[in-house]
């Protein structure tokens, strides 16, 4: 099997679908000749001009609105928000327009509108540049969420949201960017909805996203060292959201720790933790824990970012607290 | 589909029609004010009573394929474009036979086979969307428009300044019109706007093509928009559409309307555009009894359709969530 980072298959995903589909083109700030301020989007102009490939103007409402309309009017388009705290900006546009057309149209209109960001803590670039804002997404029914942690998972999860026919936001980590993995020769799409067994384990579930599912398997490989065996699984689509998956694996260890590296209060995995909760109350031995940055800002200096940001050491430190040790 | 050959200088048959339709919005809107009083309609709304030659002329003014997206003030636009008024009707009494299947309201008609691509109840917010499918048109290279629909008090929102960049920025086969009735609310335009009583200026900003209209003239907002619609066609890039016109009524149904003066109010009824109309055509009082009759009962059938139309299921609500 080939290897590409996560950005080489964000890229080879966006390439493939614009391959197969006219309809398909994509806009955002800086991403034709600069090829996105990640890189992300570098060779796409060269391949298909400058038509389906548009630098757009410093306007997020607008980046998102016209991809609505041109979505409506029958295209796919892919839009891409430089830095998920920019997605403020649009929000009007994603919770009141795009997730809602279809709904107040009684199921008259389609909008298969894929929204690429990217964020994430780790390299201090301070409050602004590094949220992770999935949780409020997730909340707005009429939108599903994608989350990928793997290149594999990205592109395959990116072929799906261009093909759906709702709209996507899909959430990319600036550090997993770098990041290797094995593809499959001829790409695959991965359905919405299915979540990933990462690791098999026996005694804990460690429910992790994006980064922290890295940051799990460095804690799981330290926990094994202690005699405890973590099983994680990667959700891999918020919304979908495959409770199944979810609470089979915990019935089975009968512990968890959910991980995200968001703020921890009101973030994804107090969801999660409910859902646990609710369907798996009968087999839990302890206390679900939640792993999440601290409820600050992130602050600009190092060794502040690192504080506040979870890390493996946090995961497996929650890891621990389910087993008593 | 066959495109309708259309002058840009109106006839007299195309004007009667155009009264046709003016008179049915109006009596249509006054209808529904006073069956809101009544108790009978939920929620909220808010009628274009004075503004009917802006829908009119610009709606006639399009080809079947083009598209529009329309505001919280709605009605006028949709009846304008073709949009059944039984339909339209059943609609505002959440009916599952309403043009939006009762999921909408008043402030969210949409019927895409009429081109409308959605009312929109967030002032600005669908400007970018018909920005986007004016560009679509564009790449795809159709002979098709998009018509955005927006008042005063939009030109102060960042989508308008956003979406004005960007359409003339790519040429986008985009139209927008603004419906300048000096009202934002409650909020008269000199409060709210540097540029009020010339919104031209504000394309000009942009470089965008612009042309001002007497809204209360529908011959002549006619062939503004046919103008327009022409230009845009053709892929030379949008053009903006300032109409000055006058909301005859207020923002809301029984918004009493403390902010406005009794002088202002009685400008607006003295810009009233029907009468305008009924006197360029020349009507006997027997004429336009009979134009009036022809309206008031398609607004009577239109209610008693409405009336009579299927409630939804309330677990229907769980529905067109997602494709």
């Amino acid at each position: 099997m080939p290897e590409l980072t996560y950005r080489e298959a964000v890229r080879d995903g966006i390439a493939q679908a614009m391959r197969a589909d006219d309809s398909v083109f994509i806009m955002g700030e800086d991403i034709a000749e600069m090829g996105g301020s990640m890189g992300v989007t570098q060779g796409l102009l060269d391949e298909f001009g400058p038509d389906r490939v548009r630098n757009t103007p410093i306007s997020e409402m607008a980046i998102v609105g016209a991809g609505i309309g041109a979505a409506m009017a029958g295209m796919r388009p892919i839009v891409e928000i430089m830095y998920e705290d920019f997605l403020t900006l649009s929000l009007e546009q994603i919770v009141n327009q795009a997730a809602k057309h279809r709904y107040m149209s009684g199921g008259q209109v389609t909008v298969p509108l894929t929204i690429r960001t990217q964020g994430g803590a780790g390299w201090s670039p301070g409050a602004q540049h590094a949220q992770q804002l999935e949780a409020w997404l997730v909340h707005i029914p009429g939108l599903k969420v994608a989350y990928p942690s793997t290149p594999e998972d990205v592109r395959g999860l990116l072929w799906t949201s261009i093909q759906d026919d709702n709209p996507v936001v899909f959430f990319e980590h600036r550090l997993l960017y770098p990041v290797k993995g094995e593809v499959p020769e001829t790409l695959e799409p991965i359905p919405f909805g299915k979540a990933r067994v990462v690791r098999e384990g026996t005694d804990v579930t460690v429910i992790a996203i994006g980064p922290l599912v890295h940051r799990a398997l460095e804690a799981a490989k330290q926990a094994e060292e202690d005699g405890i065996s973590v099983e994680i699984v990667d959700p891999r689509t918020l919304q979908p959201l495959d409770e199944e998956t979810l609470v089979a694996s915990v019935k089975k260890t009968n512990r968890a720790v959910v991980a995200h590296e968001a703020v921890t209060r009101m973030g994804f995995g107090a969801e999660v933790t409910a859902v646990l909760q609710h369907q798996a109350f009968d087999y839990l031995d302890a206390p679900i824990e939640r792993v999440g940055a601290k409820f600050t800002p992130l602050a600009f200096a190092p060794v502040m970012e690192q504080f506040v940001v979870p890390n493996a050491g946090d995961v497996l430190d929650a890891i621990k607290r389910t087993v008593g040790k | 589909m066959a495109k309708v050959e259309r002058e840009t200088v109106v006839g007299e048959g195309t004007l009667r029609e155009f009264l046709h339709d003016m008179l049915l919005i109006r009596r249509f809107e006054e209808r529904v004010e006073e069956r809101f009083r009544a108790g009978e309609l939920p929620g909220f709304l808010h009628v274009a009573i004075g503004q009917e030659a802006v829908a009119v002329g610009v709606c006639r003014a399009m080809e079947d394929d083009d598209i529009f997206a329309s505001t919280h003030r709605a009605h006028g636009h949709t009846l304008a474009r073709g949009s059944n008024p039984r339909r339209v009707m059943a609609e505002l009494y959440g009916k599952v036979e309403g043009v939006s299947h009762g999921y909408g309201g008043s402030m969210h008609l949409y019927d895409l086979e009429h081109g409308n691509y959605g009312a929109n109840a967030v002032i600005g917010g669908g400007l970018p969307a018909v920005t986007g499918a004016g560009l679509a048109f564009k790449m795809r290279n159709e002979p098709r428009v998009a018509v955005a629909f927006f008042g005063d008090g939009a030109t102060n929102i960042g989508t308008f300044h956003e979406s004005l960049n960007l359409a003339q920025l790519w040429r986008t086969k985009t139209v927008f019109v603004c419906e300048n009735n000096h009202w934002a609310e409650s909020t008269p335009g000199w409060q709210h706007s540097p540029v009020w009583d010339d919104m031209s200026k504000r394309a000009l900003a942009f470089n965008m093509r612009s042309i001002k209209v007497d809204g209360q003239d529908v011959e002549a907002v006619y062939a503004a928009a046919r103008e327009a619609l022409e230009y845009a066609r053709s892929g030379e890039g949008p053009v903006f559409l300032d109409i000055p016109t006058y909301r005859m009524h207020g923002h809301y149904i029984g918004d009493p309307q403390v902010y406005r003066s009794k002088e202002d109010r009685e400008a607006a009824a003295y810009h009233d555009p029907i009468p305008r109309l009924r006197e360029r055509l020349g009507l006997s009082e027997e004429e336009f009894d009979a134009f009036d009759e022809e309206a008031h009962r398609v607004v009577e059938d239109a209610l008693e359709f409405a009336k009579n139309g299927t409630d939804p299921q309330p677990e229907d609500a769980l529905k067109n969530v997602y494709a």
